[in-house]
């Protein structure tokens, strides 16, 4: 049986592939993230000073919407195959599925981003007067932080009736402080104010707890009843 | 509503809700030792 | 077992009048609110109230993951629910106190704003367990739980730092506080914590006898299910 990486590796690229040949899940989400971004320049008008301040926030709430519909999609597809019994009798260790899974999710949330974020900036005429190259650092850990409970919480809810609403009903409130702590450190680099390290050190902190009682958890809530 | 109306008010509202929750448990405990006479029929 | 039930029933009615004398009656006037401001003795031993329960539940759920006990399961759920009720008071008459105190219904003050979000983090619990399905809903509403618990001080300390930059007013006022005024504090306090004891032991035996009713129900299920094979 070979060891829990080359398992992780093994489910993330069949998941990678099998993305990349549907296409259909990944090119609806693209077109629906453009969409979040048109809707928000267009509810917070981007020629307002007031709209570049709160910049930050708009930003990682469209991303946040965004993650939970593509967090819905990626496990329905294992639910409708029934996948998730076959993991279950696996001998494979339940955490190299979780962690291929939330990899996976990560990935196809930056790609999303990659979108979303250059747009934000041409839309609103963004310039970061910190250090930009922490908003790579802020969006990386925002973007695990989200992934990690998504994927958690998405494994739980296909589990539960009224699935798809589930997902947000559990993230949104255990997430708040995290998307405080991306929101903050992003709206301190684009200002130039000081502030973002703490919580930089608090998104790193967030991802370390959530991460390792995701990973403690998994197996117990994947194989539940 | 004077100074003393949010007083009153606020210690209102504390029972009012937790009266209410033990009604909701009354209620159900009620009804479902109802159920269970039933089915030992 | 029987006759405890009335007896401290009658016990904490008396500690709750005694404790609500204390709170309208002998705790001094505060100098700047006025009587206004004895929403306090209630406002937050609400929440004290409340965050035990919570932590009785975070316990209880590492327990039951760990022994698979259904009492534990049942603790659980009851003091998940009944936190959310203790809560909800304190989400309530705060505000009831913001507003002739600050002229605002809400402040987004540090306090109050944690709770919200506390509190918004237990009733998601409550509909993980609601919509949950059968023998696996204990599972996932203790990993819920625990997901949860440890959620809360991110909750507190980062809302804490956000509000040191961005000050707003501040509601429960700094300072010491008159002996007399703990006094009345502690033993709201005390009173609710018998009070919430009682209403938890009555919803356990709620929930005691809707799963015995499920049980009968299922029993019902398999004879009907014998007859007509017959």
């Amino acid at each position: 049986m070979s060891e829990p990486k080359g398992i992780t590796r093994a489910t993330l690229l069949k998941d990678l592939r099998l993305e990349w040949r549907s296409k259909d899940a990944i090119n609806s989400m693209l077109f629906f993230s453009l969409l979040v971004v048109v809707v928000f320049s267009f509810s917070f008008d981007p020629s307002a000073e007031e709209s570049r301040q709160i910049a930050g926030g708009l930003i990682w709430v469209a991303i946040l919407f965004a993650a939970v519909v593509a967090l819905n999609q990626t496990w329905a597809r294992e639910l409708r195959n029934q996948v998730l019994d076959a993991y279950r009798v696996s001998p494979a260790p339940a955490n190299s599925l979780f962690l291929a899974k939330a990899i996976g999710n990560f990935i196809f949330v930056s790609v999303l981003e990659v979108l979303m974020i250059p747009l934000f900036v041409m839309f609103y005429r963004l310039r970061a007067l910190g250090p930009a190259w922490q908003l790579l650092v802020v969006g990386a850990l925002g973007t695990w932080a989200l992934v990690v409970n998504g994927t958690f919480f998405a494994a739980m809810s296909i589990r539960t009736r009224s699935r798809e609403i589930m997902l947000p009903l559990l993230l949104f409130p255990i997430a708040i402080p995290a998307v405080l702590a991306m929101v903050q450190a992003t709206t301190a680099i684009l200002s130039g104010e000081a502030g973002a390290r703490f919580w930089i050190v608090l998104l790193v902190t967030y991802d370390l707890v959530f991460t390792t009682s995701c990973l403690l958890l998994f197996e117990t809530v994947l194989n539940a009843e | 509503m004077s100074g003393n109306g949010y007083l009153y008010a606020a210690y209102a509202a504390t029972w009012i809700i937790h009266i209410g929750y033990l009604a909701t448990i009354v209620s159900r405990y009620a009804r479902l030792k109802r159920e269970i006479e039933e089915l030992k029929r | 077992m029987k006759r405890t039930f009335p007896i401290l029933g009658i016990l904490t009615a008396i500690l709750l009048s005694y404790a609500l004398y204390q709170a309208l009656v002998v705790a001094p006037t505060e100098q700047t609110m006025g009587d206004v401001q004895r929403i306090f003795y209630y406002h937050v031993p609400s929440a004290w109230t409340a965050f035990t329960l919570f932590f009785i539940n975070f316990a209880a759920s590492i327990y039951y993951l760990a022994k698979r006990s259904p009492a534990a399961d049942i603790v659980a759920l009851t003091t998940g629910e009944i936190g959310v009720v203790f809560l909800l008071v304190n989400l309530i008459t705060g505000p009831i106190w913001a507003r002739p105190v600050w002229g605002i219904w809400w402040t987004w003050d540090w306090r109050l704003t944690s709770t919200l979000v506390t509190w918004l983090i237990y009733v998601s619990y409550l509909f993980l367990r609601r919509f949950a399905s059968g023998g696996q809903t204990p599972t996932l509403a203790a990993a819920t739980a625990i997901f949860g618990g440890l959620c809360i001080p991110f909750v507190y300390f980062s809302i804490w730092f956000f509000r040191t930059q961005h000050p707003q007013p501040v509601m429960g006022g700094g300072g010491s506080i008159d002996p007399r005024m703990m006094h009345a504090l502690l033993m709201n306090w005390l009173a609710f914590m018998c009070f919430a004891f009682l209403v938890c032991w009555s919803r356990y035996r709620l929930e005691k006898l809707r799963r015995e009713v499920d049980a009968a129900h299922a029993l019902e299920s398999l004879k009907d299910v014998a007859r007509s094979a017959r």
